[in-house]
Order: structure tokens, then C-alpha cells, then sequence
């Protein structure tokens, strides 16, 4: 090796400068630099984001303080901002879709993992994988048309005659509001929870199913009483990436929730969330107090997502370490 | 068979029936929603569509070329930004980062991932449109680039870690140093698969909405260049599913067909042309 022997020549002091030479004209160094300068830029951008939140939305943050979540009150003109209908409005339309979603979402994740026929359950997993990719703005577009208006005139008055005894069942029917919100949610959350859940549950070991049908146990037990409690952390995951998209989709849900900020019991009324006020809202906002109140509720939005996000990888990964290391 | 045995045979059959109505529930609302955009925007799927600027409210026909070019404006702009920063870094995580640096650079593109669309137009509008004062298709491409990187990111890192050792064994053993067998043998090797992820991520932006609404704005006419509000699909959906007027609605509903065939040919063609190769390839 001639680099080597140059190196033993030269003074102890010089020598580290001499070995990083060598490999700078190799060009490893430059390429390992240059790759590390992009992904650095990731980095940068997602820190440049949580600061740029972070001081924009000081002003809004210094005059309210934490009173900012516990007042009911939106009224731009009065320079009065608070953040309690958004978030019970993006709270409630995120339960209700989670409700609908999860039940739905299992049940096709465990069809599709346990369908014998490996060809039929790929593509209907590319089936589930289109339905992801329908953008949020047409889910709105159905919603308006279609969702609201069967609400309003075919559910809507069934529900509260029969049910109606609930607070959460009365009122007039609007069709638009935190009901047809939660609805369009569940539709497009479940494509989540079907692939993450799938994933999983097909991570589960072979020999944990073998050993459930060895001792008797009919199919559905298997699954029930075996897979997916071994499953259960994965899917616990897939249910946090759900609410983190719940909880941040705008288009579709600006669309059906009716738009006004006030907390009403009843599923049937017109209500507002914490990303539709800032849909509606950015490019009227006059004053600096009225931007800064919006984007305090997208650093919340920002915080909320950042948590179920980072929750549910975790949940996901342990589930998949434990299926690596039985099986 | 005893009456237990028969009991657990009807609630085994019972629920396994449970979860094939569930997973056909599922499919046929895709099936549901091609349906109905097909018939309600399928009828106005005109030439006129394709070339003319939007009509006054009143005025018969029209279309949406303007929102046509300016998204495939914006989608250029966000290729242009999200692309390079996306393969290098996936390129970084796979062949040059050390544990601790790699580990740190995913966390954070799966938070970037995780951050819902609109926040992401909050942050194009402070960087981009507060400094500049107006509204730009600069902006709303930035917005949707920064969309594009983790995305890109991870799916690079994917493929470029699937390609064997003996192939890069084989470029070293030939004396190429690590960056030539990375430039010339691995991300080769890889690039169906990073292609796949690039054109995916692009479907998946190609109707965002959110971080359109106050960065690239709308315009109801042609804009030139890249430093004006401009028109794109998704956002004239919005404007016209929301306004008040039928011929709208019956223009949000072509439009809404023409966006969804946009994405859905994105998504099926990429899988079919390049996750075929891949698959040959391992």
C-alpha cells in the first residue's frame, strides 16, 4: 500500500491530515458531504416549520396565554379568539369517524391477511391502496352532494324519531355538520388502519397460528384469541395514524362541517375544526392578532399530529420486533 | 357433533362472513365514488374542457386549461424542489450516514410525513408569500415539494438497501471506490424503484388542496411565469363545488374526474410498468 508508506514518512502531527487527503481524492468524503448537505436540508426544513410556528404565532399566544383553549368565543371583529369550538368540533368528527373506522378497518385487515389466495388479497390490498389515493377534495365533493343530502332527508329524521331520546339525536337536520363530517372522516381513515393493520397481522408468526389450530381451535378463534392479541400493539399504531389524519384533514371536512364556530351537543348541527377555520379563514385574516390566532391552531394541529405520529411508529415497530424475534 | 362444537363452527363461519362484507364494504365505496364522478362529470369531458379559459358565471361552456397547465406547473415546481433533496438524502441514509446521524434524518422526514397538509401551507405562506406579498406559483410548488421529500426519501432508501451486497462487492472488488460503486452499480441498479417512488409521491400531491389555498392562490385566467397566483385543479374543485351556482357544480364534477383519472393513471401505471421490473430484478 504506497499511501500507507507515505504516511509512515511523514510527521506524526501530519498524519491524519494526510489520511483524510487520501480519501478526499477517492472521493468518498466529497460524495458522503454532499449527500449529508441534502439530508440535512431535511432537517432544516422541519425545524424552520416548528420555528416558523413557533414565532408567528407568538402575538396570539402572548395576549391569550392558555385561555386560548378554554374560550368559546371566535369573533374577528371584536379581536376576540378562542380555540374551544375547533378543537371540540375536531375532537368529536375525529371520534366519530374512529368509531366507524376502526370496526370496518379491522375486519377488512383481518380478511385480507387470512384469505388463502396470496393473488386475491394483493390486489384487493392495491384496491384499498387507490382508495388512499382519492384526493381529500373530491371525498368533499361527494359529501356536498351526496352525503349531505341523504342525511338531511333519509337518515337524519329517522335517527332522531327512533333515537331522539339522546341529546345526540336531536335537533333539526342540517345534513351538513359534525355527523357527515365524521362519516367522510371514516371513509378515508380506513384505508390506514387497513394497510398498517394487515401488515401486522400478517407479521404475526406461522407457528402462533399452527399452534392454535393444533389444539382445536376453530379459525376464528385463531384469530380472535391468538393473532390479534400477538398483533395488538401494531394495530393500537394503526389506529393513532388514523386519528393523526383525522385530526388534520381539511379539505373534506371544510366542506361538510358547516362552518360555525359553536359547541352543540346534537351530531346533527353545523359545527366547525381547527383545520377548516384555517382553510376558510388565511387569506381574509386582516390584522396580525387574526393570522396569528390561525396559526397558533395550526402549531396545535402541528404538536397534536407530531405525538399520535411518533406514538403510533413506536407501537408499530415493537409489534414487528416481537414477530421477528419468535419467528 | 355436540351442540357446542355446532356453535363454534356457526360463530366461526358468522364472523369470517363479518369481515368479507367488511373488506367489500371498503372496495366498493372506490368503486362507488369512480362510479358516480364517471356519470355526473363524464358527460362534460369535452374538448372545450381541455383548452378554453373558465366561462363567466352564465355563459355556457368554458373549461379549466388554466387550472390544467398550472398544475402541472406546481407539480413541476415540487419535482424540481422535492426530487433532488429526496433521492440524496435517501442516498445518504442507505450508503453514507452512520447510525446515530441516519437514525435522527428518518425521525425527522416521518414527523415532515406526519404534518397535516394545511400546516404545511401555513409554513409556505410565512416563508414564501410573507416576504414576497403576494401569492406565487413558487410557493405553492414549494408547499408541495416539501410534501414530496419524505416520501421520495424513504422509498429511495428502500430500493437502494435492497440491492444485493455481491453487487457492490463485485464493483469494489474491481477497485472502484465507494462513490463510483454507488453512482454507477447501486443507484442503477435501484432506479426503477426510485422512480416508482417519485412518480407515487407525485400522485399523492397532485391533489392536495390545503396548502394551495393561500400559497399558489387561484386565478381565473392564464399566469405567466412562476411569480403569480395560479389556478390548479384541486382549488377550482373547491371554489366551484362551494359556490352557488349548477354550472359549477356540473364543472367541479368533470373537474373532479379529470383530477381523480390524473392521480389513479399516476398510481396504476407506475405500479405496472416499474413494480413488475422491480420485482424481476429481485
Amino acid at each position: 500500500m504506497p499511501a500507507r508508506a507515505h504516511v509512515a514518512e511523514l510527521a506524526p502531527s501530519l498524519r491524519p491530515l494526510r489520511i483524510l487527503w487520501d480519501r478526499l481524492r477517492r472521493g468518498d468524503e466529497i460524495a458522503h458531504v454532499v449527500t449529508l448537505i441534502f439530508a440535512s436540508t431535511v432537517v432544516g426544513i422541519t425545524a424552520l416549520l416548528v420555528y416558523q410556528l413557533w414565532i408567528q404565532s407568538a402575538l396570539s399566544r402572548q395576549k391569550f396565554g392558555w385561555a386560548f383553549f378554554a374560550t368559546r368565543v371566535w369573533d374577528p371583529v371584536a379581536g376576540q379568539f378562542g380555540a374551544l369550538p375547533f378543537l371540540y368540533g375536531t375532537l368529536l368528527t375525529s371520534a366519530i369517524a374512529l368509531l366507524l373506522a376502526v370496526p370496518l378497518g379491522l375486519g377488512t385487515a383481518i380478511f385480507l391477511s387470512e384469505f388463502p389466495l396470496a393473488r386475491f388479497s394483493d390486489a384487493f390490498a392495491f384496491l384499498v391502496d387507490l382508495l388512499a389515493a382519492v384526493p381529500s377534495v373530491i371525498y368533499g365533493l361527494l359529501g356536498i352532494f351526496v352525503l349531505a343530502p341523504w342525511l338531511r332527508v333519509s337518515v337524519e329524521p329517522v335517527l332522531s324519531s327512533r333515537l331522539g331520546f339522546l341529546p345526540l339525536f336531536r335537533g333539526p337536520a342540517f345534513g351538513v355538520g359534525f355527523l357527515a363530517a365524521g362519516l367522510i372522516l371514516a371513509v378515508m381513515v380506513v384505508p390506514f388502519i387497513v394497510s398498517v393493520s394487515r401488515e401486522v397481522l400478517i407479521s404475526v408468526p406461522r407457528e402462533q397460528r399452527e399452534a392454535a389450530l393444533a389444539v382445536g381451535a376453530t379459525r376464528w378463534e385463531m384469530i380472535s384469541r391468538v393473532v390479534v392479541p400477538f398483533a395488538k400493539t401494531g394495530i393500537i399504531g394503526s389506529v393513532f395514524l388514523a386519528l393523526a389524519r383525522a385530526l388534520g384533514e381539511t379539505m373534506a371536512v371544510t366542506m361538510v362541517i358547516g362552518n360555525d364556530p359553536k359547541i352543540s351537543a346534537s351530531l346533527f348541527a353545523p359545527g366547525y375544526s381547527i383545520a377548516a377555520v384555517i382553510a376558510n379563514e388565511f387569506t381574509e385574516a386582516t390584522g396580525n392578532l387574526y393570522l396569528s390566532a390561525l396559526i397558533e391552531l395550526g402549531l396545535v394541529l402541528f404538536l397534536v399530529t407530531f405525538v399520535l405520529n411518533g406514538l403510533a411508529r413506536l407501537l408499530v415497530l415493537a409489534t414487528a420486533q416481537r414477530g421477528s424475534i419468535q419467528g | 357433533m355436540s351442540l357446542r362444537g355446532r356453535w363454534r363452527k356457526f360463530v366461526n363461519a358468522a364472523m369470517l362472513g363479518i369481515t368479507a362484507l367488511f373488506a367489500i364494504t371498503t372496495v366498493s365505496v372506490l368503486f362507488f365514488i369512480l362510479g358516480y364522478l364517471a356519470y355526473h362529470g363524464g358527460k362534460n369531458v369535452t374538448w372545450n374542457f381541455f383548452t378554453r379559459l373558465p366561462a363567466p358565471v352564465g355563459e355556457p361552456g368554458g373549461g379549466m386549461a388554466n387550472a390544467i397547465i398550472g398544475t402541472a406547473k406546481l407539480l413541476f415546481v415540487a419535482l424540481v424542489i422535492g426530487a433532488p433533496v429526496g433521492i440524496f438524502s435517501g442516498v445518504y441514509l442507505s450508503e453514507f450516514g452512520g447510525k446515530g446521524p441516519s437514525f435522527f434524518v428518518r425521525y425527522t422526514a416521518d414527523l415532515l410525513n406526519g404534518v397535516p397538509s394545511i400546516v404545511i401551507g401555513i409554513f409556505a405562506y410565512a416563508v414564501i408569500v410573507m416576504r414576497a406579498q403576494h401569492f406565487s406559483t413558487l410557493a405553492g410548488g414549494f408547499a408541495l415539494g416539501v410534501m414530496m421529500i419524505p416520501i421520495i426519501l424513504r422509498s429511495t432508501e428502500q430500493f437502494l438497501k435492497a440491492v444485493p451486497r455481491p453487487l457492490r462487492e463485485g464493483a469494489m472488488a474491481l477497485g472502484s471506490s465507494k462513490w463510483r460503486t454507488v453512482l454507477t452499480v447501486v443507484v442503477p441498479a435501484a432506479s426503477s424503484g426510485i422512480i416508482t417512488g417519485v412518480m407515487l409521491a407525485l400522485a399523492r400531491i397532485a391533489g392536495e388542496t390545503a396548502p394551495l389555498l393561500f400559497t399558489a392562490f387561484s386565478d381565473r385566467y392564464w399566469s405567466s411565469g412562476f411569480n403569480q397566483p395560479i389556478a390548479s385543479l384541486p382549488v377550482m374543485i373547491y371554489t366551484y363545488a362551494i359556490g352557488p351556482y349548477k354550472d359549477w357544480h356540473e364543472q367541479a364534477w368533470t373537474a373532479g374526474l379529470v383530477l381523480l383519472g390524473l392521480v389513479f393513471v399516476l398510481n396504476v401505471a407506475t405500479r405496472l410498468v416499474f413494480v413488475r421490473k422491480i420485482a424481476a430484478f429481485s
